[in-house]
């Protein structure tokens, strides 16, 4: 028998999975996240040159990492949603974009705080800088349409298509470093070439950028419940769960 | 088509008919050049029975450009060294605040319900409406720009480079606009969502656009930045229409 793909694009299935699933990602957060900044905190060197304000990218890198990678999948379930006009896809875009937004935010500053004592400045109006504070715009701008719209399929639709634009500004950021020369540095980590980072560092930034991950699956779940909750309130599925009937 | 939908009043003075039924299918390839056409007619015959909502719409970009001036110290360098920049400035605020004439006065009365039933494919009217805007909005901007551009004491090469660059340019902000004034049609806080939603994608724009005479001062020639504004200005009209014209349904809906 053929696996039905739209089994789970239904908010009434898919909610016992997403309440099944929180507990574990949180987890997985909370462990990697210990074993990570252990890792960043406790056992990596002293870098030579910046000294100990080098640690703030076991936080930086994941959470800029995550910025991007959050959009992108916040678009790509836009798309299923417009495509297939499943509700359920669109929910999930609605529930990543807080996180994408916090993940920007932190990405920002704590790329400021980093900045200051090695580069002498908090902010400077580099090629990255500048697109990754586009990019949280383009968060808040989302977060605002839904906002001002009461109607939620239409926000759904409306949100789901200016996602879809603004994915133009992902490759601009991405390549950002290697377009423009700028202040900020290029990559230091890639899939093709010898990380140029010690062994040591690079294993504690690639466990937070799990951490990173499994947060955010972890709470844009809980988001996404909320959601459901909230815009399911009159079905009877609803109605007649457990956790509602005390 | 039935006939009801070719001819319909309107309670102002706007030209009347939604177009006549020239093409017999729904998404007729023939149709589209005549689509545009209509579109871009109809709105420039709107826009010109106007003439003083387009002179406010060029005296606020003439006003916001007279402002640096005042705010900062008119020293000779630092005015040649912000001018493009400011100009470009004034050309994203004048254009952003021209949007709601593309699609919002046509959403209030219904006639937007009308066009999108027409048998015109919606993205060649989008597209014949965002000419229009263009042709009402950028192009006296970029055509007036050389003269404000004097004010900021750049020279004849300068001139005409930002020239160039915001005729490629402005045609990229109405196209990108016309997808954020057609989501944000009829919502509360539709003007300011609007600068929120469109304004971060007019960044590229502004930057390759103001660069393009940076780069002249330092050089290197202008070619990059105007090839990629051309680059932009493709894409956008290959794609924007579609996506202004899946906006406007969502809207209609």
């Amino acid at each position: 028998m053929m696996f039905n793909w739209f089994r789970f694009s239904s908010p009434a299935t898919f909610y016992p999975v997403a309440s099944a699933m929180v507990p574990w990602f949180a987890m997985f957060a909370a462990v990697f996240t210990a074993i990570g900044l252990y890792i960043g905190l406790g056992v990596a060197p002293t870098d030579a040159q910046q000294g100990d304000a080098y640690r703030i990218i076991f936080i930086h890198v994941p959470a800029a990492w995550m910025s991007m990678f959050i959009y992108l999948v916040m678009a790509g379930w836009s798309a299923l949603g417009l495509a297939f006009n499943t509700r359920l896809s669109s929910m999930m875009a609605q529930a990543l974009a807080p996180t994408g937004a916090v993940m920007t935010v932190i990405a920002l500053v704590t790329g400021a705080l980093w900045g200051r004592p090695t580069w002498g400045t908090y902010w400077a109006w580099d090629a990255r800088m500048t697109s990754e504070l586009v990019l949280l715009f383009l968060y808040l701008g989302i977060i605002a349409l839904r906002q001002s719209i009461d109607d939620s399929r239409r926000a759904d639709r409306a949100c789901g298509l200016l996602a879809i634009v603004g994915i133009v500004n992902l490759p601009i950021i991405y390549f950002s470093v290697v377009w423009w020369n700028t202040l900020h540095q290029g990559a230091t980590i890639s899939l093709t070439v010898a990380p140029k980072m010690a062994a040591i560092m690079l294993t504690s930034m690639v466990v937070m950028t799990f951490a990173a991950w499994f947060y955010t699956v972890a709470v844009s779940l809980v988001r996404l419940r909320a959601i459901i909750l909230e815009r399911e309130c009159g079905t009877s599925w609803v109605t007649a769960l457990p956790e509602l009937r005390t | 088509m039935p006939a009801e939908l070719t001819a319909f009043a309107t309670p102002q003075r706007r030209p009347v008919a939604v177009p006549r039924a020239v093409a017999t299918a729904d998404h007729d390839a023939g149709a589209v050049l005549p689509g545009v056409r209509w579109a871009l007619a109809r709105d420039l015959r709107l826009a010109l029975r106007s003439p003083t909502e387009l002179g406010v719409e060029l005296l606020f970009y003439v006003i916001v450009i007279s402002l640096f001036p005042l705010a900062a110290a008119p020293q000779r360098e630092l005015l040649t060294t912000m001018g493009p920049g400011v100009l470009w400035v004034a050309a994203l605020l004048a254009s952003l605040l021209s949007l709601p004439r593309l699609f919002a006065s046509d959403y209030a009365d219904g006639t937007l319900s009308q066009i999108a039933l027409s048998p015109f494919p919606l993205p060649a009217l989008v597209f014949g409406k965002v000419l229009a805007h263009w042709l009402t909005t950028g192009l006296p901007i970029a055509v007036l720009a050389p003269i404000f551009g004097l004010q900021y004491a750049l020279d004849g090469r300068e001139l005409s480079t930002l020239a160039l660059a915001l005729l490629i340019g402005t045609p990229i902000l109405s196209l990108l606009g016309a997808i954020g004034a057609a989501l944000t049609l009829g919502l509360r806080s539709g003007g300011s969502l609007l600068a929120l939603l469109i304004l971060p994608l007019y960044v590229p724009v502004l930057i390759f656009g103001a660069g393009s005479v940076d780069a002249l001062r330092a050089g290197l020639g202008a070619g990059a930045n105007l090839s990629l504004l051309g680059a932009g200005l493709l894409i956008g009209i290959v794609a924007a229409p579609f996506a202004a014209a899946a906006a406007v349904r969502i809207a209609l809906d």
